[in-house]
């Protein structure tokens, strides 16, 4: 079937009748006209299909990569409708920034910043109840009687008096010929029997992700399709001088070698071929200009400018003469390296074309973004092209992408080899750690003085790339040349001191750089917590009442901090038979996390980290088990990047290529965790970031009470690169 | 290219391929069972873990030239106690995340279930620790395990 057929196809689908039924045929219309369907009727019918089946579909806007979004968006959507979990699935929308936006981020589709949940709540609460009062009014109108006597629970409409009842299906087609109402009524929180519920759902993606039967991007599998990877410079930025494929075309496989703008593409009948023709290149690169330094050189120039004041970030009181007054100053300078998303399933995408109409598929995380770049690629208009938006296998911030790299470069391979040869470009994990917009590096000193057993005094000083810089962002996020991303957390920390300042340098180094999970928060997380632990330390104050004593005592980092305090016992930092205890407290993405690390010194001196206490408040919680999930998920992520992750650099180009050299946390490694989630009535937040940010500090915080110093350079364990 | 005739969940598959194409690609590619995956490709990550003979191997890194006609099992195929022991308990905890390395974590649960019935935490960190996790699902992994363990106690 040629996508012209599959079009109209779809769309003699949508004509043919009112199968599909309650108007919540949107999103097909919309997913064959792609971008088109602007002037579509708005909520609640873009969110949700009914079938005739009972099955009740949820149009999910954000991607499926693990943190949840389909399972906690259903949730939403069934708790308004009263219908049953079992009837609930999800699936993904089609390119259509008009309905489909994330609330955060203005006119962009797109998943980012923890923020699925928090802007997708009340959004679908409406969606949902206007779905129930639909069906609710044809029921009504069905059995001749009042909306107002008809109950809905599990599923199933109810008329009490004259004991009729009847499943959403009979009703679907009635209900999709009434008006949408536009303020549905919404529940009262009390009568939530989904949100907020243990056990209540289970996790939509979960079966098929036990059997090899869920479909990732890698596994695309067409007709005449092509595999492509593509050899890109070892030095960023290098552009192609010449290029020799006469070996690489001998190799069984091997169609064809086209010349990129990103690089060389080897198009063969399969991925061994295609590695093996890429191997067989033989390309120079003009280097000029491009990054030549080496970590530590790096690392030394950051130094020296740390030295210096930047631009200010936030100040408040005068650092400068509350240092003096104080005595002793206390510093700290602390090191960050470059680090690498690696997503399980590497970067990777499928394209097909006619000439006339593009179809995209991979786990498109700014579907806006995304579009755009293809059909500017492709030089289509952006309603020939759509995009499908698959399960991505993690991202970690990598496909988060304003650049568009990726996306930018499969249009390209399509574009190369022709219209009629769909393609399928795959990133090896080599291509992954060595291909740069990494977590930038960073330098934090911090100076602070004490006064009676109190901070007087602040400051910090960041020193790091911006990956907003150079991107269509810039305009609208760096003023004064301040990038907020590069010291969210560190000028805003939630402590009462009198005299604060945070200032920045933005350096230049020709790395790419992105954001990585929790962004700022991975860096400014550690740098906060682990210098106020130590002040605390100092003064000879409990790191957790120390705390407290400088918080709002009703704020909810306070609120974290006491729950975290109780869960784990805590009876102070002091170590006992060996072990010890550290804790930190982040905000980030409006969820607050305290955590607390109970630590020993393993084999090889290694931080062996037995047991991680968690309080979460990210406020009403929509799905327990799957904000247990990040959290366990965001400490083993957190907790295995800041022991034994780093890319550093030898002469401009990444040292490490593969997980033998950029050394993920395994089981052996994973510490036992135990969550509490604060209860809460406020908006809820996301939770696929903000469980990183605190394991770091708080294991360096517990290593000090080990009599060692808070690891000034991370990752702890170094030599691994 | 060469002719290879394979054993692969109990069907012969016969496959036109480079002789030294990893078992991995040829599944994936040549035959199309995709639920094993591609991580490292230097048998680093486990993402490609199938049985050889009922014994877990990282088909990336071998051959299709070295397998003559040993038994493959890829998560498609396998079958018994275990397997469903293990499944069960990964739904009933909700493991995965991704989801995208749970093939391979579900095959070295599966082999370790078959060969220690009740394995302790030593026992299962020395299974799976070949097996990375960038979502970093372990706590769940281990608590799955024991419950598939006690499962088939009965």
């Amino acid at each position: 079937m040629t996508l012209h057929d599959r079009n109209i196809s779809r769309r003699s689908v949508l004509t043919g009748g009112g199968a599909l039924a309650i108007a919540f045929h949107l999103p097909r219309l919309a997913r064959a006209q792609a971008g088109a369907a602007l002037d579509a009727p708005a909520m609640p019918n873009a969110f949700l299909r009914i079938g005739a089946d009972n099955t009740v579909t949820v149009i999910c806007k954000h991607v499926e990569m693990g943190q949840g979004p389909y399972t906690g968006l259903t949730t939403i959507v069934a708790e308004e409708l009263d219908a049953d979990w079992s009837q609930m699935r999800a699936e993904s929308a089609p390119v259509n920034a008009k309905l489909y936006n994330n609330l955060t981020m203005g006119p962009i589709q797109g998943t980012g910043g923890s923020s699925a949940i928090t802007n997708s709540y009340v959004q679908l609460r409406k969606a949902g109840a206007a779905a129930r009062a639909m069906l609710v009014q044809a029921a009504a109108q069905a059995w001749n009687v009042s909306p107002a006597e008809i109950t809905v629970s599990g599923g199933v409409l109810r008329h009490a008096s004259s004991g009729r009842e009847s499943k959403f299906g009979a009703f679907t087609e009635a209900a999709s010929k009434l008006p949408v109402p536009e303020n549905p009524p919404l529940k009262d929180p009390s009568q939530f029997r989904l949100v907020g519920k243990e056990g209540a759902v289970k996790k939509l993606d979960v079966p098929a992700k036990t059997n090899g039967a869920a479909q990732f991007t890698i596994d695309i599998r067409e007709p005449d399709m092509l595999t492509v990877v593509v050899a890109r410079p070892t030095r960023f930025n290098a552009k192609i001088a010449s290029v020799d494929d006469i070996d690489a075309r001998k190799i069984p496989g091997v169609i064809d070698v086209k010349t990129l703008p990103s690089g060389v593409a080897v198009y063969a009948t399969g991925m061994w071929p295609a590695m093996k023709g890429r191997d067989a290149l033989r390309i120079t690169w003009d280097e000029a200009g491009t990054e030549q330094r080496n970590t530590e050189q790096l690392v030394s120039e950051y130094r020296a400018l740390a030295k210096t004041q930047g631009t200010i970030a936030a100040a408040h009181g005068d650092v400068a003469s509350a240092l003096k007054r104080a005595g002793k100053i206390t510093e700290a300078e602390f090191v960050f390296p470059y680090l690498a998303h690696a997503p399980m399933e590497p970067l990777d995408g499928f394209l097909k074309w006619d000439g006339a109409r593009a179809v995209a598929r991979f786990g498109c995380q700014f579907q806006t973004v995304e579009h755009a770049t293809i059909a500017a690629v492709l030089g289509l208009k952006p309603e020939q092209v759509q995009i499908e938006t698959l399960y991505a296998g993690g991202s970690f911030g990598r496909r988060a992408q304003p650049s568009a790299h990726h996306v930018a470069e499969l249009a390209a391979a399509a574009k190369a080899i022709g219209p009629g040869r769909p393609v399928k470009l795959v990133w090896t994990r080599e291509d992954d750690i060595r291909g740069g917009y990494y977590r930038p590096m960073f330098v934090h000193r911090l100076r602070g003085g004490l006064e009676n057993g109190k901070i007087i005094a602040w400051s910090d000083t960041v020193v790091g790339q911006s990956f907003i810089k150079g991107t269509p962002f810039e305009a609208a996020m760096i003023k004064n040349g301040i990038d907020p991303l590069a010291v969210e957390g560190s000028s805003n920390i939630p402590y009462r001191i009198e005299n604060f300042s945070c200032d920045l340098h933005l350096t230049d180094v020709g790395v790419p750089t992105l954001s990585w999970r929790s962004v700022g928060h991975t860096h400014t997380g550690y740098a906060v917590e682990c210098f106020v632990d130590e002040l605390l330390q100092t003064a000879g104050k409990d790191p957790v009442a120390g705390r407290l004593e400088m918080m709002e005592q009703n704020s909810r980092h306070a609120g974290a901090l006491r729950a975290v305090a109780d869960l784990a016992k805590w009876s102070g930092p002091s170590p006992k038979d060996g072990r010890a205890r550290g804790v930190a407290v982040v905000e980030a993405f409006g969820s607050y996390i305290a955590q607390i690390a109970e630590i020993s010194i393993g084999d090889g001196g290694e931080p062996r980290v037995h047991k991680v206490w968690c309080a979460v408040d990210c406020g009403v919680a929509v799905n327990p088990d799957v904000i247990r999930a990040q959290m366990e998920g965001g400490i083993g992520f957190g907790l295995g990047h800041i022991l034994f992750a780093e890319v550093p650099l030898a002469d401009g180009r990444p040292v490490p290529k593969n997980f033998d050299r950029y050394r993920s946390l395994r089981i052996n490694e994973m510490p036992d965790v135990e969550v509490a989630i604060v209860k809460s009535s406020e908006h809820p937040t996301g939770v696929g970031e903000p469980g990183v940010p605190p394991i770091g500090p708080a294991v360096a915080n517990a290593l000090a009470r080990l009599g060692l110093q808070r690891p000034r350079r991370l990752p702890m364990v170094q030599g691994v690169a | 290219m060469a002719a290879f005739s394979l054993n692969v969940n109990g069907q012969v598959q016969n496959v036109d391929v480079l002789p030294d194409t990893p078992l991995l690609w040829v599944l994936r590619d040549a035959i199309g069972l995709t639920g094993t995956k591609f991580g490292c490709g230097i048998a680093q990550c486990g993402a490609c873990t199938v049985f050889m003979n009922g014994k877990p191997l990282r088909s990336c890194s071998i051959p299709v030239s070295a397998i003559g006609n040993r038994a493959i099992t890829t998560i498609e195929g396998i079958t018994g106690r275990e397997a469903a022991a293990v499944q069960k308990a990964w739904i009933a905890r909700d493991v995965p995340q991704c989801g995208y390395c749970q093939s391979g974590q579900v095959m070295s649960a599966v082999a370790l279930l078959k060969q220690v019935k009740k394995p302790s935490d030593q026992d299962i960190d020395l299974a799976m620790n070949g097996n990375i996790c960038r979502c970093a699902t372990y706590h769940r992994i281990r608590a799955a395990i024991r419950d598939a363990a006690k499962s088939l106690e009965g």
